[in-house]
């Protein structure tokens, strides 16, 4: 049912009728709408679900994973400072293979202290083994949801998720979503099926350690089932698609990019931005297209291929730094097109919610059409001085 | 050996190891000094003293470490560590 | 619940020390509580010595994470079981590093939410799986690597963190120390503990034969004397109220010290009085404090 909603409103009624029986969540700016929805489900009964006010992010994914190894399906949310002071817990979890999914309302990370967003946060997790899967807008935001959960409990998968979307930009901002019913999320989502579970019937041990011997091998095992979820995520994308409508069956998206001479790779809502300039740029004849990542772990790198094939430019625009090096996208598409000889430019774009028009796409297109990359777009030189 | 999926184990395997050979001391109990009192099983740090049916320690060699914690505790003094030639 | 399943549900293999005082806890915890546990570990020695992959000693659902982080994780689990109509009773087992220090933050939060769950430490008085470094829990003047005893330094400043009170603070039903020298006594306050709705804790004072020196064979005798002297107190407290505590006839607090290396630096090269007094008056603030002399009639 097509309603105007506020993102992190519709991503909570997601998430409720996901039917998550444990969430544990600390509330952070601009995830707190999400946290503080469920919390009310909670208190009349609109969700059945125990809900732990914890005292830190760090206690909120580590209650997580205790509830999902003692086989649950949970749920947190957090951003920024939050997701780094759970960072440890992160990698424990994808390493212990449990399936916690987990919105990600994307932020800048401090110092210096920043509310805005940005994608630093969920890409400077990119090695922990979690999936990443970005939005573009409120209904991708929520139906990504759906398609996380099952995923990530997949037995072929076993790995837990991230949502990624951007805070404020999509967090509270009225868009129209087309919500799902119960009955609905229910026929696409199965009840929560655990591999393996804390159970005094058939007591195993969880989190051993592990010597030189072995460690090496549990890491692999983590990667072969980063590759599997590059045929899970299209398979359930397609199922979702046939059910309701929507297409996910892609790891990326294209958008005009069959004859394009400059492709731009972009993730999340940025994108939205972006189709908008190409449509402008397109009207006066120049050959623009998107490259939407969907995904960013696995990383869509047969996908990448393929689409940036016939292309002469790549511009790429990443909401993120690794500093001292490069964009975190524009490192992995370069890595992608590697033996091509297609340049790939990165431009540094709106850290800390800095605003981006169509004007600048329009800029960044003629920057790197004219070989001018791997620069920061908008360096405000009068703040600088 | 197929790995056990997020680095987890189901019961048994720690008697894989046998800490036995871990022993310098080895106690040697006296059935004829022993009063039953239980207590050298249920200190033993590694559970290795059973007790057979008339209520006797049975050690478990195979994993005893000779801590001598049976040995220093036994109220009857029924218990000896004696140095294992091996 | 007969021995025989005790020595099941904490197997035989691992890899303690000879006389190591947590396995005999691990061994007593789960003779005492049943196999209708789930235990949650941090990191520490009790974990490091019973699980290293494949070998696991632990015949109850045992989960691991990470060091600091065992009572959110169990945290969890109860919110899970009590969704899922299940009725495992959940243990939470750390040194007091993982305790005292680093999972202070999750203790506090945890005991704040009452959820129902039993919270055990196993003090060995300092990060005894790292080497033997200091931690809340170490006493004072114990010598410790990153509290040496040297020229200028007679070993650790602190006294030790008083956490039974602070949990009693944050309004646990019950809370309870015990010690492995007196064994029946841990596995009546760990029943208790695992009965008792609410979040509970327990902390077993666990002699360590290789952080503190001494041979393992006098992990018990040991125990002992912490208690005799008056340096460790057993009591329970029921809502915030002392309701029972063991007397003793006091021994010097020497006859403790003198038995452990790292004390050592009390006695040779020359005895530390001074200091020897200020460990004696922390045992007399006990004392007075506990009420657990004996009167013994003239």
């Amino acid at each position: 049912m097509l309603e105007i909603m506020e993102g992190s409103h519709a991503v909570a009624e997601a998430v409720g009728y996901c039917r998550p029986q444990v969430i544990a969540a600390y509330p952070i700016t601009p995830q707190t709408h999400i946290v503080e929805a469920l919390a009310d489900m909670a208190a009349n009964c609109r969700i059945d679900a125990e809900y732990i006010t914890v005292e830190s992010e760090f206690s909120a994914l580590s209650a997580c994973l205790g509830a999902s190894a003692a086989g649950s399906r949970v749920y947190s949310a957090t951003t920024s400072q939050g997701l780094a002071l759970m960072f440890e817990v992160c990698f424990n979890c994808a390493g212990m293979r449990l399936p916690v999914v987990m919105s990600i309302v994307n932020r800048a990370l401090g110092a210096p202290l920043s509310i805005w967003n940005d994608q630093q946060d969920s890409i400077s997790l990119r090695d922990s083994g979690w999936l990443q899967l970005y939005a573009e807008d409120n209904q991708e935001a929520t139906d990504l949801h759906y398609l996380a959960y099952r995923v990530a409990e997949d037995h072929r998968i076993l790995l837990p998720a991230f949502v990624c979307f951007d805070g404020f930009i999509l967090s509270h901002t009225y868009e129209p979503v087309d919500m799902l019913t119960q009955e609905q999320v229910d026929g696409f989502l199965p009840p929560f099926r655990p591999y393996q579970k804390l159970d005094a019937a058939d007591p195993i041990s969880f989190g051993l350690f592990a010597s030189p011997d072995y460690y090496m091998e549990f890491r692999y095992a983590i990667d072969q089932a980063m590759n599997r979820a590059r045929t899970v995520i299209p398979e359930a994308g397609k199922v979702f698609s046939e059910m309701f409508g929507r297409d996910y069956s892609g790891l990326v998206e294209e958008y005009r990019l069959d004859d394009a001479d400059c492709a731009i790779v972009a993730m999340g809502s940025i994108c939205g931005t972006v189709k908008d300039a190409i449509d402008d740029m397109r009207n006066v004849g120049k050959k623009v297209g998107l490259l939407k990542l969907r995904a960013f772990r696995p990383f869509p790198v047969n996908e990448v291929q393929k689409a940036l094939k016939g292309v002469s430019t790549v511009a790429v625009l990443d909401k993120n730094i690794s500093l001292g090096s490069k964009g975190a996208v524009a490192l992995e598409v370069r890595d992608a097109l590697y033996g091509t000889q297609i340049p790939v430019y990165d431009f540094i774009i709106a850290l800390g919610g800095r605003d981006v028009r169509k004007k600048d796409i329009a800029a960044v297109v003629a920057h790197a059409e004219a070989g001018k990359g791997d620069t920061y777009y908008g360096l405000r030189e009068e703040v600088l001085k | 050996m197929a790995i056990g999926l997020g680095c987890t184990a189901r019961p048994g395997k720690s008697r894989d190891n046998r800490t036995g050979s871990w022993r310098v001391f080895r106690p040697e109990f006296t059935a004829e000094k022993c009063t039953k009192c239980g207590m050298c099983k249920i200190i033993c740090p590694e559970g290795c003293i059973a007790e057979d049916e008339e209520g006797l320690p049975v050690p478990d060699y195979d994993y005893c470490k000779g801590c001598g914690l049976c040995a220093e505790e036994c109220s009857s003094e029924a218990i000896e560590m004696k140095k294992e030639e091996k | 619940m007969n021995d025989e399943a005790a020595c099941v549900l904490f197997d035989s293999g691992h890899r303690a020390c000879g006389g190591c005082a947590a396995a005999m806890a691990a061994r007593l915890i789960l003779d005492a509580a049943g196999k209708d546990t789930i235990v949650v570990s941090s990191t520490g020695c009790m974990e490091v010595f019973s699980t290293p992959y494949p070998e696991t000693a632990w015949n109850v659902p045992w989960i691991h994470s990470l060091f600091e982080n065992n009572s959110a994780v169990a945290s969890g689990i109860v919110a899970s079981l009590a969704k899922q109509g299940r009725k495992e009773k959940v243990i939470a087992l750390g040194g007091d590093g993982a305790t005292f220090d680093i999972g202070i933050l999750c203790l506090s939060g945890a005991f704040e939410r009452g959820h129902d769950f039993t919270y055990i430490c196993y003090d060995n008085e300092a990060y005894m799986n790292t080497g033997i470094q200091r931690s809340g829990a170490t006493p004072y003047d114990a010598s410790t690597t990153t509290s040496p005893a040297g020229s200028c330094s007679s070993g650790n400043p602190r006294p030790k963190k008083d956490l039974p009170a602070i949990l009693a603070a944050h309004g646990a039903p019950y809370v309870a120390t015990t010690s492995i020298a007196y064994p029946p006594d841990l596995k009546k306050k760990v029943e208790k503990a695992v009965r008792t709705p609410g979040p509970c804790y327990i902390q077993i004072h666990a002699p360590c034969c290789t952080g503190w020196g001494f041979e393992g064979e006098k992990s018990i005798a040991i125990g002992k004397l912490a208690i005799e002297t008056g340096l460790f107190v057993l009591y329970e407290m029921e809502n915030g109220v002392v309701t029972k505590v063991k007397k003793v006839v006091r021994k010097p607090v020497e006859e403790y010290l003198i038995e452990q290396k790292r004390f050592r630096h009390l006695f040779k090269p020359r005895r530390n009085d001074a200091e020897i007094a200020k460990i004696q008056a922390i045992a007399d603030r006990n004392a007075e404090k506990f009420g657990i002399d004996i009167k013994l009639k003239k």
